[in-house]
C-alpha cells in the first residue's frame, strides 16, 4: 500500500529567560539551530514548558522595520504583530503560535513582550538598563539610548558578572528583587549570563566630568523607573499593575543618580 | 450658578510617595504629577461633596485665598483634570463616588 502521508518531525527547544521555560517548536532544522545560536546560554535541558509556541515560517516580504508593535487582549488571547511577525498567545491553554521569517529578532520581540506581560502580572519588569552582579548583588543602570548602558557595561571589571547590556529582567521574590541575566543584547552585543542575583541598587546613568553617586526623590526616582520600562500592551489592568509595581520597587530598592566619565574607575563606586 | 461635582476617574492608577500625587492614566499611560491644588481635589472628589465647598473647607484654608478667585482656578483645573481623563465631572452627585481619601493618602 502507497504511503499517503510524510511525518514531519517536530523539532523542539527550551528557551528560559528569567526562570521562565518557554518551549518553541519548528519543523526547520536550520530555524532550530539559529535559536540554539542566539539563545545559547539560555537553552534549558529540563522537561517542562511554562509556555509552548509553534513557529511557523514565512518568506520574507517587505515589511516596515519601524512599524509599531501592536498588543492586544481578546476573549482570552493576546495577539501580538509587528511587520515580521504576527503571534497569538492563550495564557490559560499555556500555548501560542507565531508566524514570521526565519530570523531572530522576530521571535525575540514575541519573546520579550510575552514575558512582559507574565511579568507584569507578578510585580515584575523588564526595564532599559544594562545589569551585573557583584559579590553577589545584582545592579541595575538604567537610560535611553547613548545613556552609556553599553559603556557601562564594556568598562566592568572581571570580577562583574554582566546579565545585559541593554534590557533588565526584574522579578519580585517576597519583598526584595531579583535581576536576571537576558539573552536581549544591546551595541555590545553580547549575551548575558543565564543567572540572578537580589537587586542592590538601581543608578540612573548620567555622563559627566567626574564618578559621582547623587541622590535623587522618590519621585524622580519613579518617573526615571517608568520611562525606562518596556512595556507594549495598552491594557488599563496590566497597566495599573506595572505602575504599581514601580513604587513597589522604588520603596524597597535604592535608586540614585550615577555621574561617570568613561573610565573604568566607575566601578570604584560599584560594590 | 449650578453645583459641579469632582469624582475620581477609578479608571486611573494613584499614588502618593514622600507627598507627590502621581497618577497614570491607565488609557494611554500618560503620568501625571499632581501640584498641590490638584493633589487636594484628587484627595476630595467623592462625587458628593460639591467643588465650592471642597474650595472653600480645604483650599482656601490652605493657600488663604478669597473664595470666588479659588473657585473659578478650581473650575478650570478640574476641567483640564478631566480632559485628561483623571477626573470625572458633573452638575449632578455622581454615583459611583468613590470615599474621601482625605489626609490619609
Amino acid at each position: 500500500m502507497p504511503q499517503l502521508t510524510t511525518e514531519i518531525e517536530r523539532l523542539s527547544l527550551i528557551i528560559e529567560i528569567g526562570g521562565m521555560p518557554v518551549r518553541v517548536h519548528t519543523i526547520d532544522p536550520a530555524f532550530l539551530n539559529l535559536l540554539q545560536d542566539r539563545y545559547a546560554g539560555f537553552v534549558s535541558d529540563s522537561g517542562g514548558a511554562e509556555i509552548e509556541f509553534d513557529v511557523e515560517l514565512q518568506e520574507p516580504k517587505t515589511v516596515d522595520p519601524d512599524a509599531d508593535v501592536e498588543v492586544a487582549h481578546h476573549s482570552g488571547t493576546w495577539s501580538l504583530r509587528r511587520g515580521d511577525f504576527l503571534a497569538e498567545w492563550e495564557p490559560a491553554a499555556r500555548h501560542g503560535w507565531i508566524r514570521q521569517t526565519a530570523n531572530p529578532h522576530a521571535i525575540d520581540a514575541v519573546l520579550r513582550i510575552v514575558h512582559t506581560l507574565l511579568l507584569a502580572q507578578q510585580g515584575g519588569f523588564l526595564l532599559h538598563s544594562a545589569s551585573a552582579i557583584r559579590n553577589g548583588k545584582a545592579f541595575l543602570f538604567a537610560g535611553v539610548s547613548e545613556a552609556g548602558k553599553t559603556t557601562i557595561s564594556r568598562l566592568a571589571p572581571s570580577d562583574v558578572t554582566l546579565l545585559t547590556d541593554e534590557i533588565s529582567y526584574v522579578r519580585r521574590r517576597g519583598d526584595e528583587y531579583v535581576a536576571f541575566g537576558t539573552p536581549f543584547t544591546g551595541e555590545l552585543a553580547k549575551v548575558g549570563e543565564n543567572v540572578s542575583a537580589p537587586i542592590s541598587a538601581l543608578y540612573l546613568l548620567a555622563k559627566g566630568q567626574e564618578n559621582r553617586i547623587d541622590a535623587i526623590t522618590p519621585g524622580e526616582a519613579t518617573r526615571s523607573l517608568l520611562a525606562n520600562l518596556l512595556f507594549f500592551a495598552k491594557d488599563e489592568e496590566l497597566v495599573r499593575a506595572i505602575f504599581h509595581s514601580t513604587f513597589e520597587f522604588v520603596s524597597r530598592v535604592p535608586v540614585a543618580r550615577l555621574t561617570f566619565v568613561p573610565d573604568a574607575k566607575v566601578w570604584g563606586l560599584i560594590a | 450658578m449650578s453645583k459641579l461635582y469632582i469624582a475620581r476617574n477609578p479608571r486611573a492608577a494613584a499614588r502618593s510617595l514622600d507627598g507627590e500625587m502621581m497618577i497614570m492614566s491607565s488609557t494611554d499611560s500618560t503620568l501625571f504629577t499632581l501640584n498641590k491644588t490638584a493633589t487636594i481635589l484628587w484627595q476630595w472628589a467623592d462625587g458628593s461633596t460639591p467643588l465650592d465647598e471642597i474650595v472653600e473647607k480645604r483650599i482656601c484654608t490652605e493657600f488663604e485665598v478669597a473664595a470666588t478667585e479659588a473657585l473659578a482656578d478650581a473650575q478650570a483645573l478640574a476641567r483640564e483634570l478631566a480632559g485628561c481623563e483623571i477626573l470625572e465631572l458633573s452638575e449632578t452627585p455622581i454615583t459611583t463616588r468613590q470615599p474621601p481619601l482625605g489626609e490619609k493618602w
